[in-house]
């Protein structure tokens, strides 16, 4: 019972880690670097989340023994996602687009320095102390036997991770955008040459990874009862990890990255071993690319000189 | 190209770990000090016109409610005592510095002190780990330092400069175990450790020895990282173990959402803790979840004592009507002893103000009677309070 308790608590942590991931991966897919202040959009998305339910006046409710609607809460969630996509947008326009034709380094030192921005200017804007996140989604259990139980945040948690990602599969495989976005992130000079518009491409891309990014950041809240401005570091970097485990570049290599390591710290949290969670996700991460250096689902690509 | 690229992302990425997500690094250096003593020259006699007194806290921070409360209750002995006169004829200032609650802050906040500031003595830290990385070096530079509340033994073996008025983990550790095991007849407990806090590991230790010793048996004990947001997995493996009950002994941010994710995993043990659980933001966090659970701490708020009674009013009106903390409580103590050693001193010599710490005899705190023992620890009861609404009621009280 215990085993497929924590397969559940896995399963809910791995959907968390999928949905940045994705944001990662997709934006490494189409320009080539990693956007380092991308786990600071989820932290971003996760405020966006709490002041929303604090002014529609959702948390006060819930304080008070209440419970939120599901309009309610889907208008949180599209609040933070579309909040946390308008500043992703907005990071690109100002700090990556003026260094898009820079070398990769410049960019990604740049990255670097908007994730501390944005980490200290959150410290001083929303004060450096915990705020409790209002439970959104009660955490009432659907299935119940013995030891084992299933509540409706976790289920709420995972088929919203499914959704999204199979709406994302859609947009890029169904709609024009999304092939234009596959063709950049094929050949960009090359696609800019067939008449595609890059900034169109590249802005779709910020705007998707980071809503994603944001509907984590509610979720994930929801879940774990608190956040602070610094909440993005250690989940983005497990994002990260989750992204170049499954492949950089490639979408479901994002979302098996995410599962492998949602299970893996899972299971290394209910041993005795506990302390070492972070060293052990951070080992897989050396052995898988020290196996298959383009991730799981990577494409072994000849260099191009 | 693109394996170079990888590769300085991960370079950079391991410089981001070291920098952000390890404010413990320093901890090793705390607890075998010995070796790990930085260099550090004598701090200058004193000079100043006033009596400055030099303290670091977390103001900010996850557990920023213990510097803010142990602040508040150091400027209230301050004033207090600056109304009677001050000592030595002097007016009394504290100099207080943000540390952020991170140990690897602490030598930074501590040098300013002492090197640029050059302050008196030193008060805090409440959270042991940020004692061990202050205590080496206010040792090195002769200059006392007074912790208000840091329980971990280590810290006042730095050195004969390293005080602390109050007690230290084994006689919590061993109070709670016999708590569990007479009062609530517990017969087997689990317990959730913080790995990176030295205060969590020292009352883990103790707390096992004793648990055992009265032959209970601990059914688990997990560990987790202090700033985790996540402890499902860690709370099911308690919750296959199923004990009687689960000792915590953790800090209030990580304890609140650690009880939230109990209870919707249907833990429905009862929870223990000590000192570190007090703060107003607990019940903040915690709310329904850590009722009916029991703390250790250094005093009850509702004492009937008029000392404490005194002091609760005061406190209250200087701050808002809140009732004071432990920490305001053990902070305001604090600031008593080392004003009281400063006047027996009869001088700014930093080596007599040591000497007149180190023989503290009786001195009347709001949070027991403080005596010195040849270790420079306070010898004083212990309070076990249970969590009711939205504060404390008197369980009982333990004497050394």
């Amino acid at each position: 019972m215990e085993f497929l308790q924590q397969c559940v608590i896995g399963l809910v942590q791995g959907s968390i880690y999928a949905l940045i991931a994705l944001g990662y991966t997709m934006v490494y897919g189409v320009l080539r670097f990693i956007n380092f202040a991308h786990g600071d959009i989820y932290m971003l998305g996760a405020y966006f989340g709490y002041f929303a339910a604090g002014r529609l006046g959702t948390s006060e409710r819930l304080r008070e023994g209440g419970s939120a609607g599901f309009g309610e809460v889907a208008l949180v969630l599209a609040i933070a996602m579309i909040g946390s996509a308008l500043v992703g947008v907005l990071i690109e326009r100002i700090a990556y687009r003026p260094l898009r034709n820079a070398p990769r380094l410049t960019a990604l030192i740049t990255a670097i320095g908007v994730s501390m921005l944005i980490e200290y200017g959150a410290q001083s804007l929303f004060s450096p102390n915990p705020q409790s996140f209002p439970k959104l989604i009660p955490e009432t259990p659907l299935i119940s036997s013995g030891d084992f139980q299933i509540t409706l945040l976790q289920v709420v948690i995972i088929a919203v991770a499914i959704a999204l990602m199979a709406a994302l599969q859609f947009f890029i495989f169904g709609t024009k955008i999304g092939r234009a976005m596959r063709a950049v992130a094929l050949d960009r000079p090359a696609a800019q040459l067939m008449g595609i518009n890059t900034d169109v491409v590249i802005f779709w891309t910020f705007a998707i990874g980071s809503a994603l990014a944001a509907a984590a950041g509610v979720l994930n809240s929801a879940y774990q009862n608190t956040i602070t401005p610094l909440i993005g570091i250690s989940v983005g970097l497990k994002a990260f990890v989750a992204a170049v485990l499954g492949g950089i570049g490639n979408i479901p290599g994002a979302v098996l990255g995410g599962l492998v390591l949602g299970f893996a710290e899972t299971a290394v949290s209910a041993t005795d071993y506990s302390a070492y969670r972070d060293a052990i996700a951070f080992a897989i991460l050396i052995v898988v690319l020290l196996v298959r250096p383009s991730g799981i689902l990577g494409k072994t690509t000849a260099e191009k000189v | 190209m693109k394996n170079l690229m990888m590769g300085s992302a991960l370079a950079l990425l391991a410089t981001a770990l070291g920098g952000c997500k390890t404010p413990d690094a320093n901890t090793n250096g705390g607890n075998d000090g010995a070796k790990a003593t930085p260099k550090v020259s004598r701090a200058r006699p004193y000079s100043g016109k006033d009596i400055l007194l030099g303290e670091y806290a977390s103001l900010t921070g996850s557990e920023a409610t213990f510097g803010l409360s142990t602040h508040a209750g150091i400027v209230m002995a301050v004033d207090e005592a600056n109304a009677k006169g001050g000592v030595l004829n002097k007016k009394i200032r504290v100099q207080v510095e943000d540390d952020g609650g991170q140990s690897n802050q602490v030598p930074g906040v501590i040098r300013k002190l002492i090197d640029e500031a050059g302050v008196l003595a030193i008060l805090g830290e409440v959270a042991s780990s940020n004692s061990l990385a202050a205590a080496p070096i206010c040792q090195a530079a002769g200059v006392p330092m007074l912790s208000p509340s840091s329980t971990n033994p280590e810290v006042t073996k730095k050195g004969d400069y390293i005080f602390r008025s109050c007690f230290i983990d084994p006689f919590v550790g061993t109070a709670m175990a016999k708590f569990a095991r007479t009062n609530l007849k517990a017969k087997s407990a689990a317990i959730l450790v913080d790995s990176d806090s030295d205060y969590s590991k020292g009352l883990r230790d103790f707390f096992t020895q004793s648990f055992q010793a009265q032959g209970g048996k601990i059914a688990a004990t997990v560990e987790y990282v202090k700033g985790d947001t996540a402890f499902q997995a860690q709370l099911t493996k308690i919750k296959s173990a199923n004990p009687d009950v689960i000792f915590i002994p953790g800090y209030y941010t990580d304890v609140a959402n650690i009880a939230v994710q109990a209870r919707s995993l249907r833990l429905k043990q009862t929870l223990l803790g000590s000192d570190g659980w007090d703060s107003p933001d607990l019940f903040k966090i915690g709310k329904n979840a850590i009722q009916n659970s029991y703390i250790s701490n250094h005093y009850s708020p509702g004492s009937k004592d008029p000392r404490v009674v005194k002091f609760v009013a005061d406190y209250k009106k200087r701050n808002k009507g809140q009732t004071p903390d432990a920490l305001a409580a053990v902070g305001y103590d604090a600031a008593g002893v080392m004003i009281d050693a400063i006047r027996r001193a009869g001088s700014t010599d930093r080596a007599q103000i040591r000497n007149a710490l180190a023989s503290t005899k009786n001195y009347p705190g709001v949070t027991g009677t403080i005596t010195m023992d040849k270790d420079r620890n306070a010898q004083k009861p212990l309070t076990i309070l249970k969590i009711v609404g939205n504060g404390y009621q008197y369980v009982t009280t333990v004497k050394p």
